[in-house]
């Protein structure tokens, strides 16, 4: 705490203010401020959508704000490129991985910024300054090692080599421990702490609080692009910041419907899947949600599509009220009643330079307009009366996807698989990136949907959603289901442990 | 694990080889030092035409004008030899190799200052470059005895027992290795097309990158073109037209991937001789000379349906490779 | 979009579409085609007076005709990012066949069928390659360009087949009225069915799905392969026609007919306001586009311009329409 005491009356080494950011529908940022001193772990908090990847983004180049100013140590600085944000001393481990498959450890530290002798690559002393790194992280990776061989977990120490490569002064970390194991996320915390003593400034974003209570010396919390509250760690709770994030009390998040479940409608037996999974059981009645949670690459997305016929497995039975059913691709899924809400909503959810109307009436197009002809007013019909009971808001009908928010996109994916009239309806990580006025709605809309009799599966990486929304918990680890929880016994705890292959913390 | 990459060219090296030693078990006189040094001679163009391409397709992108190119860098020599005749051979190729890149900055600046997609582009100056070589040739052909004798002569003279013009082309092979292995710029045309999005992330400057290799596909061209245009001693509008494709199929054969981010040094020369092999062969063991553009086609599918069995995306492979035992 | 959570209001409604505004109509790639057309044939007729001959205008047409008939079908192709570089090919494969097939006795009337069917297998090989091995379609029709005309110097060396029967050259030489080429009818006729199918059914919508989001439309439960290879087909199935319009106007088969035509076809489509990108683009676009391409060479063709200076016009204009609206888009921004 010395180290933070001081940090505060020291000049600051990264100051926003007023930084605000724009795009078509979606006010990412505005007018954000906040200050980052020399040797001290800042937590950037906040739900998903809140602007945090945005600000990231700005901080390490990749965006230009629309307005405010950025100063370095003291100086206003402009960067346009990733290139500005390394020389001004700012690093980043992104939260997607950005890796490049066909080349080494080695190159995949340094490229942007490969040592070079004269004009040769200095392979030599790359390989050297990559093993210091990896020693420094305590891995065991060949420098020489292509990265397409290795795991997902050793692809992200790698990432977060390459972030050390810089010698920078900033160091952002964008959800760094998501796909790591726990040694390693001791690794990580023993890494930031050096950081810290070394006098550099950190950037802390994490979903996790344990982990933001444990490092953090300061929090910011952004909330729909706004930056709602700042201080020092020590002041506040874990109740606190939820309540900035969410900016209500955190009971009233999740409305949860209690159904009366009815006879099992999708029951899955020994599912299984050369690479991706194994050994997948499960059942799921109707007016039930299950839930799926696991770490990212936990497999969860590799067996929903399955079940949606995107892949086929290489054994086990799937059967739909009683009846086994085939699924060689995804129409026959949507035939026998089983729909598939994909993770990437923009990239394979909605198809955003349509508009809602043909991307509502799509997967039915023929059944909706009779026959092989084109009719729009029954497009409409069928678009008016699922998207408002969705609640989607938009300017007409006409109006391409791309121009609504996360929110609204999600909901015209969520609008186009209802007007199929499924019995199954698969949810992954529904709420991800999207407002929060858009994510109760989808939440509530799930009790909805549990309530006319449907069975939801709800695949997602946040807790609180799948403890909130779930009846049953059901967790992945390595392709594999390790644990089935009721919502009676789960706890975060208790799933936490089985997700990360770690002893159950001993209760204080 | 991680010598795998080099699999692919082995075999096609083996293959190349059985091929040569099959015609040269059906007509000896294939294997003897002229032939093989005419074939040598016959594939430095395609060779270094190939390498240059490679590095363009390694960034996603594409160059279709590479011939139309070549044939107006050619012409342009053609034409100044015949009104210079004085001027010094140097110069010559110099002028060559700066109007073929002076083409490939046109290509490069539309592609990565627009952003406009390299294959509109390149269809479009394709065009555009041929209908030029039309326009300041005025139709007219050059023919050998309208350029100088040096001009004509500098491509087949030897040095060291090998033609001038298969030196370029394995100067152009320790070149082109040198940039892709050894160079900053090659290793980020690697990762710029593997991964354009993370490139950015990185700080590759991606405009830059394809500003270069269109330049130097172009520079390579234009050089090409004065080496065209003495070998055959020949001059009009028409010169290697569809040449380009050739240049592709190399590519293609060699297990460049048109998806970006794969190929080597090795696999291209590879492909170009592979089909040098084809065009030397078919004469010498009595087959129809009009057989050469089907083969050429059946091997170009052939090598594109083996290539994307090894490209496959093998999913990401979560489940531990040992089932370990806790768990 | 504000984000933050309003109140509810039920009694929000929300119109069906916009009312298109008189910019946005005006911006219309279409329109702008049609002024540049308009321009092209005032330019045209007042540099020479056999331009606005009805004659002439109609004979000019069986130039572009055949053409324009592939023109349709990689419209469709492209617009499910896709590309058929061996339309060229699969017309000199398909013109051989129907050599081969008259010299084995094939009366005239079913030659037009051979050169069709001919057409639309190796559009189906064209398709099947590229969908069963997940290959892009560049290279494999790079790949079958080859293999195709390489079948037609195969067959025919330096040789020709002539001497159609007359039933067959029908096809490619008959005018109706006596004033119209039977084939700008044909065009024309498929140019209608190519519209409707592409703006006014299911199969369209759907087209329009999987080029804007090939992944999305298989998400959403299209069968994205079995549509590609429909295309190919359809791309073959086109360059068959045009084979034999085009060996029935000419009268014979020479193994480099249509050469380098898949090029142009190209550049009509993209010119047409087709993104290259897949996705979008239109049937009376690209018409629209093939209509400017004919005038300009027509106009082009009576100042006596060689054929191989047209290709730098040709040329510049495919880039200067993708780049302008860039480079203006670039210049209003900053």
């Amino acid at each position: 705490m010395f180290i933070s005491h001081v940090a505060s009356v020291t000049a600051p080494l990264l100051e926003l203010s007023g930084i605000s950011k724009r795009f078509p529908g979606v006010r990412a940022l505005h007018q954000a401020a906040f200050q980052l001193h020399p040797g001290e772990v800042l937590a950037l908090i906040g739900e998903n959508g809140a602007g945090k990847s945005t600000l990231v983004k700005i901080l390490t180049g990749l965006y230009t704000p629309d307005d405010g100013t950025l100063h370095l140590n003291g100086t206003p600085t402009r960067l346009s490129s990733a290139r500005d944000a390394w020389t001004a001393g700012i690093t980043a481990i992104h939260q997607e991985t950005v890796m490049f498959q066909e080349l080494s450890v080695a190159e995949n530290i340094f490229i942007g910024h490969l040592p070079q002798k004269g004009v040769r690559v200095d392979w030599a002393e790359m390989k050297r300054r990559a093993q210091e790194l990896l020693d420094q992280l305590e891995v065991d990776l060949h420098p020489d090692e292509r990265l397409k061989n290795l795991s997902i977990a050793q692809r992200h120490i790698v990432e977060i080599a390459r972030a050390l490569s810089h010698d920078a002064q900033i160091v952002i970390m964008d959800e760094p421990t998501a796909a790591l194991s726990q040694r390693e996320v001791e690794d990580l915390y023993r890494i930031v702490r050096s950081l810290r003593e070394q006098g550099k400034g950190i950037l802390f974003i994490s979903h996790k609080f344990e982990e933001v209570f444990e490092l953090a010396d300061r929090y910011v919390v952004l909330r729909d692009g706004e930056v709602v509250g700042t201080g020092a760690m020590e002041a506040v709770t874990q109740e606190d910041l939820v309540r900035m994030m969410v900016g209500r009390p955190v009971d009233q998040v999740f409305p949860k419907v209690t159904v009366e479940p009815g006879p099992v409608l999708l029951e899955v037996e020994n599912l299984r899947h050369p690479t991706e999974f194994a050994d997948i059981s499960f059942s799921l009645r109707s007016g039930e949600i299950l839930g799926f949670y696991g770490l990212v690459g936990a497999g969860r997305t590799e067996v929903m599509q399955a079940l949606f016929g995107l892949t086929r497995p290489s054994g086990g039975t799937i059967r739909l009220e009683g009846q086994p059913v085939a699924l060689a691709r995804p129409a026959d899924a949507i035939q026998a009643g089983i729909v598939y809400v994909p993770e990437d909503r923009q990239g394979s959810g909605a198809i955003l330079p349509l508009s809602i109307r043909d991307n509502i009436t799509l997967p039915l197009l023929r059944e909706v307009v009779g026959g092989w002809k084109l009719n729009t007013e029954r497009e409409l019909q069928r678009s008016r009366e699922y998207g408002t009971r969705l609640d989607l808001r938009a300017s007409n009908w006409g109006q391409h996807v791309e121009e609504l928010s996360g929110g609204n996109q999600q909901k015209v994916v969520i609008a186009k698989w209802l007007a199929t009239q499924p019995k199954v309806i698969i949810l992954d990580e529904p709420t991800k990136g999207i407002d929060v006025g858009s994510k109760s709605a989808v939440h509530a809309f799930m009790g909805e949907l549990v309530q006319q009799g449907l069975a939801v599966i709800l695949v997602s990486s946040e807790l609180p959603e799948v403890l909130g929304m779930a009846d049953r918990i059901a967790v992945m680890r390595s392709g594999r289901i390790h644990q089935v929880f009721s919502r009676e016994e789960a706890s975060a705890e208790k799933i936490v442990a089985v997700a990360l292959d770690t002893p159950l913390p001993e209760v204080a | 694990m991680s010598r795998r990459p080099h699999h692919r060219e082995w075999v096609l090296g083996g293959l190349v080889l059985s091929l040569m030693l099959l015609i040269g078990v059906r007509a000896p006189v294939f294997l003897s030092w002229e032939s093989l040094d005419a074939l040598l001679t016959d594939v430095s163009i395609l060779t270094m035409m190939a390498l240059a391409q490679m590095l363009v397709i390694l960034t996603r992108g594409i160059d279709l004008s590479v011939a139309s190119n070549l044939a107006l860098s050619g012409m342009v020599v053609a034409l100044l030899g015949k009104a210079a005749p004085d001027l010094p051979l140097l110069v010559l190729i110099a002028l060559a190799v700066l109007n073929g890149a002076v083409l490939g900055i046109v290509n490069g600046g539309l592609i990565a200052g627009l952003g406009i997609p390299p294959i509109v582009v390149t269809l479009g100056t394709l065009s555009m470059f041929r209908g030029l070589i039309f326009v300041i040739s005025g139709g007219e052909w050059i023919s050998s005895h309208e350029m100088p004798a040096a001009f004509l002569d500098f491509p087949r003279e030897r040095l060291l027992g090998l033609t001038h013009l298969a030196w370029l082309a394995l100067l152009m092979l320790v070149l082109v290795h040198f940039l892709l292995k050894h160079s900053r710029i090659g290793r980020e045309l690697y990762a710029l097309g593997g991964n354009p999005k993370a490139a950015v992330y990185v700080g590759i400057p991606i405009a830059r990158r394809q500003l270069f290799v269109y330049t130097f596909t172009g520079a390579v061209s234009g050089l090409c073109g004065y080496l065209w245009v003495a070998r055959y001693a020949i001059a009009y509008t028409e010169i290697a037209s569809g040449f380009e494709l050739q240049v592709i199929a190399a590519c293609v054969i060699g297990g460049v991937s048109i998806a970006g981010g794969i190929g080597s040094v090795a696999g291209c020369v590879l492909g170009a001789l592979f089909l040098g092999v084809i065009n030397n062969a078919l004469p010498v063991i009595n087959v129809s000379p009009f057989w050469q553009m089907a083969i050429s086609g059946a091997v170009i599918l052939a090598a594109v349906v083996v290539n994307s069995r090894e490209e496959k995306q093998q999913g990401k492979r979560i489940l531990p490779v040992s089932e370990a035992p806790h768990g | 979009m504000d984000k933050s959570v309003r109140p509810q209001d039920s009694a929000r409604v929300i119109p069906d579409r916009l009312p298109l505004g008189l910019k946005e109509a005006l911006l219309r790639w279409e329109v702008l085609l049609v002024v540049l057309l308009a321009l092209v044939i005032a330019v045209n007729s007042s540099l020479s007076p056999y331009f606005l001959d009805l004659y002439n205008l109609a004979d000019s047409t069986v130039n572009f005709s055949e053409k324009a008939l592939i023109v349709l079908s990689m419209t469709l192709v492209i617009l499910c990012r896709d590309i058929d570089l061996s339309v060229a090919s699969i017309i000199a494969l398909a013109s051989v066949g129907v050599g081969l097939a008259h010299q084995a006795g094939v009366p005239g009337e079913v030659l037009p069928l051979v050169g069709i069917a001919i057409g639309l297998l190796a559009g189906a090989l064209n398709g099947w390659i590229v969908t069963r091995f997940a290959v892009p379609s560049i290279v494999v029709t790079i790949g079958t360009m080859s293999l195709y005309r390489g079948i037609a110097y195969v067959v025919l060396g330096d040789e020709a087949f002539t001497r159609y029967p007359a039933e067959f050259l029908f096809w490619g030489q008959h005018y109706a009225f006596g004033l119209i080429p039977l084939e700008f009818l044909i065009f024309l006729g498929f140019a209608l069915v190519f519209g409707l199918v592409l703006h006014g059914t299911v199969l369209g919508r759907h087209l329009y799905a999987i080029g804007n989001n090939p992944v999305a439309a298989r998400f959403t439960g299209l069968p994205v392969d079995r549509y590609r290879l429909g295309l190919f087909m359809v791309s073959g199935f086109m360059s068959g026609i045009a084979a034999v319009l085009l060996t029935g106007r000419i009268g014979s088969t020479r193994p480099n007919i249509a050469m380098a035509w898949e090029l142009e076809v190209v550049t009509v489509v993209v010119l047409g306001g087709v993104s290259i990108m897949g996705g979008s683009g239109t049937i009376p676009g690209v018409v629209l586009a093939v209509f400017l391409m004919g005038m300009v060479t027509f106009g082009l063709g009576l100042m006596n311009v060689p054929g191989i200076v047209m290709t730098i016009f040709i040329g510049g204009l495919l880039i200067t329409s993708i780049a302008l609206p860039l480079v203006v888009r670039r210049l209003t921004r900053s």
